[in-house]
């Protein structure tokens, strides 16, 4: 059958966008492809990894398991939104200053699962930091720098 | 992802409309954490799919009433796990919800749409069949309620029929003092489909209802009204020896990847002990 396509209307990393999207088409592959938003990553397409991790108002989600058109009216959080300028977010520096960023692949993920988890949780126990985060796999094993850095930024205060 | 028509309906009698008028080619869309990946693979092709998410009708409120509560259909994980009177009267299913996949799954998937997808590693399925859950669906013909124990049928098939939507799901509130525990084994912690998952809760007049999945085409139910498994001071032999005879149903098939059928058995009767002495010891404790 030909693709459907259906306009949507929604606000990215606080900026108003409109975007056509075909109906068939993942919110990943219309942040990536239409957007331009690549700092979202594909990988395991079936809600294992986390690697396309967004907040979807403010809840987050993989955007591999979400149509595109489920998104219109809605709010999202990606990896793009979480530094001012050029001036890092607190988790970013956090995750910079441990050395947890091996490949860096599964980073964006991380680190909007740990955003999440600080806006429930401001001060997460180490228990709660391998809750919140069990839907992000890291190939490389950076776990325990990864929990370091959550727990870095946690320290250093509210999370920007 | 092969392509398909997208529907948003606002109202139940269209969602249903959708339903009858396309049949087996159309899909519901509830969280879509299952459908989105059955559609990218291609193991379903439906011409429409029907998202439910818009309707003002089904909302995931978890409403108290006369009979207990009444879960919307929309009700995510996220919102069961998190709500104090599922926590407070219906534990097990609270334990439930939360261990089913991680943050982002339990943020979009639904307990309908776990009851609807049938799948026997379901996770919430157990503690809701041990609660006598009812499931409310809508139809061409007004709406219906159905005993989730009759829902079931086997992996991917309910007796629902093709044009019917789930609208909630009715817990009723407990006769007496109770209590409840859900556990379940995976291959690793954090996200993974279960090997085993099980459900029990033990009554003050000393009735056990036990329920379990991922040993079977569905999730079964079965019981001891003898007041053995609920009595702490019984012997565990004595108990074991019950429980092997209540599980004697379970039938775990031998081509599954996650775990062996002689692994899932021999787990099936360890956490079956383990679940029931925890529910003991809730009971006991809430007195």
């Amino acid at each position: 059958m030909t693709a459907q396509a259906r306009r949507i209307e929604l606000t990215v990393n606080g900026r108003s966008r409109s975007v056509e999207v075909a109906v068939h088409h993942t919110l990943l592959e219309a942040l990536r492809d239409d957007l331009g938003l690549t700092g979202t990553k594909e990988c395991c397409l079936v809600g294992e990894c986390g690697a396309c991790t967004v907040l979807v108002d403010g809840a987050s989600v993989d955007s591999c398991l979400m149509l595109a058109v489920e998104a219109d009216g809605a709010s999202l959080t990606t990896v793009e939104g979480l530094a001012d300028g050029e001036r890092l977010g607190r988790l970013q520096q956090a995750f910079l200053d441990t050395g947890a960023a091996q490949c860096g692949f599964c980073i964006p993920g991380q680190l909007i699962s740990a955003e999440a988890l600080f806006a429930s949780t401001p001060h997460p126990t180490r228990a709660e930091i391998e809750e919140g985060l069990a839907g992000n796999l890291c190939r490389c094993a950076g776990y325990e720098q990864i929990f370091e850095a959550v727990e870095l930024a946690a320290r250093d205060g509210t999370p920007a | 992802m092969r392509a398909f028509a997208y529907e948003r309906p606002e109202s139940i009698a269209d969602a249903v409309g959708l339903l009858a008028e396309h049949g087996p080619e159309a899909r519901l869309l509830a969280g879509g954490t299952d459908l989105i990946i059955r559609l990218r693979e291609g193991t379903i092709r439906p011409r429409v799919v029907v998202d439910v998410k818009r309707i003002a009708e089904l909302d995931g409120g978890i409403r108290e009433t006369e009979a207990g509560l009444t879960i919307g259909a929309r009700a995510t994980m996220t919102a069961i796990g998190a709500d104090d009177r599922i926590r407070r009267d219906f534990t097990a299913l609270s334990e439930a919800a939360a261990v089913v996949g991680a943050v982002q799954i339990r943020n979009r998937a639904t307990l309908a749409g776990n009851i609807c997808n049938a799948s026997p590693a379901a996770d919430t399925v157990p503690a809701l069949l041990t609660f006598d859950a009812v499931v409310v669906a809508a139809g061409p013909g007004g709406t219906r309620r159905i005993a989730l124990d009759e829902l079931l049928v086997r992996s991917g098939v309910t007796t629902l029929a093709r044009d019917e939507l789930v609208t909630a799901i009715e817990l009723p509130q407990p006769d007496l003092a109770r209590a409840s525990a859900h556990l379940r084994r995976t291959r690793r912690r954090g996200h993974d489909l279960a090997a085993v998952t099980i459900a029990c809760v033990v009554r003050a007049d000393g009735r056990t209802r036990i329920a379990y999945g991922s040993l079977g085409p569905r999730p079964l139910l079965v019981g001891d009204d003898s007041g053995l498994l609920a009595d702490a001071a019984a012997a565990d032999a004595v108990k074991a020896a019950l429980l092997a005879q209540l599980f004697t149903d379970a039938s775990p098939s031998p081509r599954s990847m996650r775990a062996s059928p002689d692994y899932r058995l021999a787990m099936l009767h360890v956490l079956g002990m383990r679940a029931v002495r925890t529910a003991i010891e809730r009971l006991a404790g809430a007195r």
